[in-house]
């Protein structure tokens, strides 16, 4: 809509590459030249005329920026980006008096976030294109944003928890999202978290959470949280088909360090994948077996009807003991620090990928229930079942590269698995566990997805590539770079290169579902009718200008090309003056803007059938101009008022009003 | 916004002519008065699809129901654009508008005006004029009717 969205996408001619800087580049080590990297007809790939859609929609984490991005393939255009965990001053998102309730915790306003994980919710095992999850890292919470208004619609914090990097795969019908604390923490009372950090080993623990979303109205509430042994929690997927009802998620640290950890939690030649059975957990909460433990956390809701956030406070958590409930949880060693834990479409294989591995190990459900079945332990990690290494393998890629992360699958049954350290895609064939095809990638590749590549049921055709690492691959811009996407075409046996696409933040998962899944639901404006705000002015008829004390309300409206009222006069130094617009238009693509001059908080982005409110406390006395931001018709110039500001002790009456042509002729 | 998304907003040329945005033009008798509506000859023979014509539309005695109904869409959705006396505020003022537009060509203009602006000479004329778009503000078809019953007290 608004706003030059900048990044187009085709950057195919600029692949000309230089290797001077990739010389310089540790652990970076592109094995083709970049010059022969893309085929001739690659451009007629990626082309998508002007008029035309993309095929799919790509949803990918902002990271750093706490937002999360929408880009359409295969053409890599930014069609959005959607406030999420970061304020945002060009919608007033975090600014305006009713979002600001979306970003509230027990720490109070958090006006950032670093974002991770984008994952759709899912009917059957399959993206259903209705909701998008998204993990905020650093103070814990999930959100959830509506795909048919782009929007974020509810944002839960996570209590007991420390980073929230787990988060948010779902389960096959979006019964649960989860929540993996990445930092275990000590929990309980002042007394109990106000420990010595060298305690670690006694006094830290970490939970997983398991967050229902109210399928009619997309509420979040946590369901239950399993305690669990002091390690860091990375990474998580649900089983399915066979393995639904278990959910797998990959730790590291079982050295239980606590400084330099770096050295100190990679001294273990294993560390664990836990599988949690949780439909064994969901019937033992059922039937009261946990134990309502403190843990104060906000779930925040945006009303669409009241065009507000509605906040709930939960004061404790239901929480399982697994020690108290055997079969609930056991682990399962994996090589090196595991980060991607991801199991394939059949949901019969669990893909670990040790970071600091040299190969990528392959485990079996059915032999994971097999060794469960014969008590086939190799001992206890705080209490919990370790299975035997042996026993639970299906097998092992070997040397497929350095650096293994992160893997999705195509409906063929291939794995693609994502190399940092060697900076490579390697496909390899998930029952045979040979590599049948690598190709580089620009440079240091994290996360990868392939549409519907955690699914039961991917749609193939791409995988889109997530670099850490940009340098030359487009026009330099000082020391700062945008992070750089790829798109490989997987429908051949060999990969291939199509198109390099500049990111927004810093993408870490993402995920794509093809259009026609999304497109059917969209919104195109909010029906006046049902507008349901406190301050609404449904008409011109019911703007007005009332006093309450020292805050002044204004029901304004705005249509192309003119607020009511235009005039206001009466305001005093020391009244806060709440504007409270309502957008009259009732088409697609209109919104309004509107911004007063020395305002300390934003704009507001006011959408078709919506109403907004900004709080503006002027400083000085005389006449301020207020004006709509956004291109709205041939006479958007002249879509602009006068506010009159007085000394404290004047005695302006208040009043609000538009001169009518009616009246002045 | 971006303005290239108003479907035919660019084909339409900007005339600076400020003149003042009346109720229609005033030669040659009312265009699209009722008894030869150009627009709605013009919708029998090459309208484009979607729009409604004469035979849709049948006056009786004014209903007062209806009237109140439409009232009320007016205040909520039209009046910040058009007022019920002669003079425009951002489109045309509304007397008489039932004199100088068959019902049909009324009705057109409030449930499909992207395709009016794009396609009816009358229309675009005005637009000429306003150069603002007369808006689509998601009236049925009911709403619409009742609307034009309002109309037609004034
Ligand atoms: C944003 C301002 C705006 C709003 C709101 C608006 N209109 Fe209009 N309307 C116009 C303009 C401007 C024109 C003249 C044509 C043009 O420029 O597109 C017009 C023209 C018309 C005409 C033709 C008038 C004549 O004299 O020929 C009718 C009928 C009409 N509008 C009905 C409505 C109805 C019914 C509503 C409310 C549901 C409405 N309008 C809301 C701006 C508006
Ligand atoms: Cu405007």
């Amino acid at each position: 809509m608004k706003r030059p969205l900048a990044y187009s996408g085709l950057g195919l001619a600029a692949i000309a590459g230089t290797f001077l800087l990739m010389n310089t580049l540790p652990g970076c080590r592109p094995s083709t030249n970049t010059a022969t990297a893309v085929t001739g007809d690659a451009a007629s790939k990626v082309y998508v005329k002007p008029g035309e859609h993309d095929e799919f929609y790509n949803f990918v984490s902002g990271g750093f920026s706490g937002q999360m991005a929408v880009y359409g393939l295969p053409s890599g255009r930014l069609l959005r980006e959607i406030p999420v965990f970061s304020v945002d001053p060009e919608s007033g998102y975090g600014y305006s008096e009713e979002t600001k309730g979306m970003l509230t915790t027990t720490h109070g306003f958090i006006p950032w976030d670093d974002s991770h994980h984008a994952e759709l919710s899912q009917t059957d095992g399959v993206p259903d294109g209705k909701w998008c999850f998204i993990n905020g890292n650093n103070t814990p919470r999930i959100a959830l944003i509506d795909l048919g208004t782009f929007r974020t619609h509810s944002i839960i914090e996570i209590p007991n928890s420390a980073g929230n990097h787990s988060s948010p795969f779902t389960t096959g019908n979006s019964e649960y999202v989860v929540a993996g604390t990445r930092f275990s923490i000590p929990m309980g009372s002042d007394a109990e978290r106000d420990v010595p950090i060298k305690t670690y080993k006694e006094n830290f623990k970490g939970t997983v959470s398991f967050i229902h979303p109210e399928p009619e109205t997309g509420k979040m509430s946590i369901a239950f949280q399993i305690a669990t042994p002091g390690v860091n929690f990375d990474l998580s997927h649900a089983g399915k088909g066979p393995s639904e009802g278990w959910f797998f998620f990959s730790c590291y640290n079982t050295e239980q360090a606590y400084s330099l950890m770096e050295v100190n939690s990679s001294q273990r030649d294993k560390d664990f994948i836990m599988a949690v059975n949780w439909k064994l957990a969901e019937q033992l909460a059922k039937d009261g077996k946990g134990k309502r433990v403190p843990g104060k956390h906000h779930s925040n809701w945006w009303n669409h009807h009241t065009h507000s956030t509605e906040t709930t406070v939960y004061e404790d958590v239901l929480q399982l003991d697994p020690k108290d409930h055997p079969g609930l949880v056991y682990f399962m060693p994996c090589p090196k620090s595991p980060h991607g834990c991801d199991v394939d479409p059949t949901g019969k294989y669990i893909v670990g990928s040790g970071k600091l591995a040299a190969l990528i190990p392959v485990f079996s459900f059915e032999k994971i229930q097999a060794a469960i079945a014969a008590n086939d332990v190799e001992g206890d990690y705080a209490g919990i079942p370790v299975l035997k290494y042996e026993s639970v393998l299906h097998g092992e890629v070997k040397k497929p590269g350095l650096g293994p992360l992160h893997t999705e699958f195509d409906a063929n049954g291939n794995a693609y698995t994502s190399f940092f350290v060697s900076s490579e895609i390697v496909k390899w064939n998930v029952e045979k566990l040979e590599v049948v095809d690598r190709v580089p990638t620009y440079y240091s590749i994290g996360h990868l997805t392939v549409p519907g590549g955690d699914s039961k049921k991917p749609w193939g055709k791409y995988v889109i590539a997530y670099n850490k690492i940009t340098k030359d691959r487009y026009l330099p811009t000082g020391p700062e770079l945008s992070q750089s996407a790829q798109l490989y075409s997987i429908d051949g046996d060999k990969m291939e290169l199509l198109l390099d696409f500049p990111t927004t933040g810093e993408p870490h998962y993402a995920q794509a579902i093809p259009a026609e899944l999304v497109k059917p639901r969209e919104v195109k404006f909010f029906k006046i009718e049902e507008n349901k705000h406190p301050y609404v002015a449904k008409g011109e008829k019911e703007t007005k200008v009332e006093r309450k004390g020292k805050e002044v309300h204004v029901w304004m409206t705005t249509i192309r090309s003119h607020f009511a009222p235009d005039n206001i006069e009466g305001v005093k130094l020391g009244d806060e003056v709440y504007f409270h617009v309502t957008n009259l238009e009732q088409d697609w693509d209109v919104p309004h803007g509107f911004a007063v001059k020395g305002a300390q908080n934003a704009e507001l982005l006011i959408m078709p059938g919506e109403t907004q409110t900004l709080k503006w406390v002027p400083t000085k006395v005389g006449v301020v101009p207020f004006y709509c931001t956004d291109f709205c018709s041939a006479l958007h110039q002249e879509m602009q008022g006068y506010i009159r500001v007085s000394p404290a002790n004047s005695n302006v009456p208040l009043t609000g009003y538009t001169v009518s042509v009616d009246a002045e002729m | 916004m971006r303005i290239t998304l108003l479907s035919g907003f660019t084909a339409t040329a900007f005339i600076l002519a400020m003149a003042a945005c009346g109720g229609g033009s005033t030669n040659d008798g009312p265009p699209g008065a009722k008894s030869t509506p150009p627009g709605a000859a013009a919708a029998e023979t090459k309208a484009p699809s979607g729009l409604i014509t004469a035979a849709d539309i049948t006056l009786g005695d004014i209903d007062a129901k209806m009237v109140d109904s439409g009232k009320g869409i007016y205040e909520l959705k039209c009046q910040a654009c058009h007022s019920l006396g002669a003079n425009r505020v951002v489109g045309p003022g509304w007397k008489g508008v039932t004199e100088r537009r068959a019902p049909e060509w009324i009705m057109n203009m409030m449930l499909t005006p992207d395709i009016m602006l794009d396609s009816d000479p009358e229309a675009q004329k005005q637009l000429e004029e306003c150069l603002v778009r007369m808006p689509n503000q998601s009236l049925s078809k009911a709403d619409g009717r009742n609307v034009l019953e309002f109309m037609r007290t004034l």
